[in-house]
């Protein structure tokens, strides 16, 4: 079981949950199965294609999951999946 | 080449006094009415002024609206001529309400003649603007008065940013101005300059083991969990609009038109996409003919994901994990407005340039030695951007190129002398004595 560090702005559709304990081998089964708890979600976090949403970043123990093998990436039991909004810095 | 009238406003008295700002909110049109709140500029979903820069329904970002007709009927030419000097005399399109009490003397920068080193960059045509002049000497000061000025009105406790480098002295600088504490994340390698620049203004500096990009991942978790003011990250759709002030000054300094080409670095893209909107804007209100301007962007070569993306005809950015440039203030391996910077740059009829860290070096010295103008390392990535351009094609000769040299070499200074040996032009010490000094000069010759 891996932990997702759901952003304030997607707390309204976690019941407020800011920590959520969801089970999954990949990056997509973990977000998947995020989605599948809240559906509240799905709109935000992915398109239609199943892919994720080019405004939310994904990183696994603080490596953007890009640089790793993406939504493919293995997932651990205790690993820690943080999504972000892509559109900040500089 | 005809020489409209330059000469920036000249500073006589410090902004900061209300009273010297002719701009205030009675002589302008009400907030209500310009300001018409905040956008999702992918859904369009309309959102209430606030610390937020997320679109709740699809994540995407945040930017202020304003109704440009009501801008329209009140700003002129005539009423910004009237102002005092500085990005306030631009209120109008600005997402503040009326000019704050109190900040820093920015922006009026001038806009300066290449002549010297056009030929070098294969043009006829060049104009500087040079922002090195800014009170914490980048353009970043731009961006951060509107943050920190915001900041204000949202009584946020503290101001802080991720930076490479420039936005740290900014935002130090800006809360020292407003009274605000200022904590400051960069990554540990950053240059020395840059940091002891942001201490001297009693800001808490705190490194990162770690990119840039891995410092504003963390400051997207600490800004959610502190409520601290990030200049770039929570009040990121305030202070993206402060660089729309390098096009109104570009324009004002030219007689009020725009040029053939604008060359900016790009980093976030931040910057490039709001001087492409600044000029919109302009002409969207009158201000200026609506003319084609091709936006060219320099990237280093040891961090381009913007410039690859154009290369490969793509809009996707595909980041950078490691970057490899002395040009640290555009070392973003993930750059926010990426996509967007690309789309403007192929829309425009524009590039992405990606250059050589020995080109950069190579064009700070030519443009300090034939110009007097001193540049950090994205100046000289600018410079390199607009000779690239050119040899591209996609800069004509006769083209009028304004280029924006945005922070000050003094922030970089061991990037001068990449590719040459140290000290050259540094005669050794010497006695005091006229014999010894006539002595060395005959060994020069």
């Amino acid at each position: 079981m891996s932990t997702v560090r759901i952003p304030p702005t997607l707390r309204t559709a976690t019941g407020g949950e800011k920590l959520v304990n969801v089970p999954g081998g990949t990056v997509r089964e973990v977000i998947r199965g995020l989605v599948d708890a809240h559906p509240g979600l799905e709109s935000q976090l992915l398109t239609q294609d199943g892919d994720l949403n080019r405004f939310v970043n994904a990183f696994l123990n603080d490596t953007d999951v890009r640089h790793l093998q993406a939504l493919e990436t293995h997932v651990g039991d205790g690993d820690t999946l943080v999504l972000l909004p892509a559109m900040a810095g500089g | 080449m005809t020489a409209p009238t330059l000469t920036p406003p000249t500073w006589t008295a410090t902004p900061a006094s209300p009273a010297a700002t002719p701009a205030g909110p009675a002589a302008t049109a009400s907030h209500a009415q310009r300001i018409t709140g905040m956008a999702c500029r992918n859904c369009g979903l309309a959102q209430p002024l606030a610390v937020a820069y997320v679109c709740p329904a699809c994540f995407g970002p945040l930017e202020v609206t304003y109704d440009y007709d009501v801008i329209a009927a009140t700003l002129t030419r005539e009423t910004i001529a009237s102002r005092p000097p500085g990005i306030w005399r631009y209120l109008e399109l600005l997402p503040v309400d009326a000019p704050p009490a109190r900040s820093l003397p920015v922006g009026s920068t001038p806009l300066l003649r290449g002549d010297r080193l056009a030929p070098v960059l294969g043009v006829d045509r060049l104009w500087i603007k040079d922002d090195t002049r800014n009170p914490s000497l980048s353009f970043k000061d731009r961006p951060a008065a509107i943050a920190a000025a915001r900041a204000v009105d949202f009584a946020v406790p503290a101001l802080a940013c991720a930076s490479t480098g420039n936005l740290a002295g900014a935002t130090a600088a800006a809360a020292a101005a407003v009274g605000l504490p200022a904590y400051v994340f960069i990554p540990a390698d950053l240059e020395t300059a840059k940091v002891d620049h942001a201490l001297s203004y009693g800001a808490t500096v705190v490194p990162i083991d770690g990119t840039y990009d891995d410092v504003n991942r963390l400051c997207l978790e600490i800004a959610d969990e502190t409520g601290w003011g990030f200049i770039n990250i929570n009040l990121r759709p305030f202070y993206a609009e402060g660089s729309k002030t390098l096009a109104y000054e570009i324009a004002e300094s030219l007689g009020w038109r725009s040029p053939d080409v604008v060359v900016a670095p790009v980093a976030s893209g931040a910057m490039f996409t709001r001087v492409a909107r600044g000029f919109e804007e302009l002409a969207e209100i009158g201000l200026i003919e609506r003319r084609p301007i091709r936006f060219v962007g320099g990237q280093a070569a040891g961090c381009s994901p913007v410039a690859t993306a154009y290369e490969a005809g793509t809009d996707v950015i595909e980041p950078v994990r490691q970057p490899d440039t002395i040009v640290r203030s555009l070392a973003i391996g993930n750059p926010a407005d990426g996509r967007y910077a690309v789309e403007l740059a192929r829309d425009s009829g524009g590039s992405v340039e990606a250059i050589a860290d020995a080109v950069t070096a190579e064009l700070i010295r030519d443009v300090a030695r034939l110009e007097g103008i001193f540049p950090e390392t994205a100046g000289g990535v600018t410079l390199g951007a607009v000779a690239a351009a050119r040899r591209r094609g996609v800069i004509r000769k006769d083209d009028e190129v304004v280029a924006l040299l945005t922070g000050n070499g003094l922030k970089t200074p061991d990037a001068r002398t990449l590719g040459v040996a140290a000290g050259v032009g540094l005669a050794p010490v010497l006695r005091p004595s006229l014999s010894a000094f006539e002595a060395w000069l005959e060994a020069q010759s």
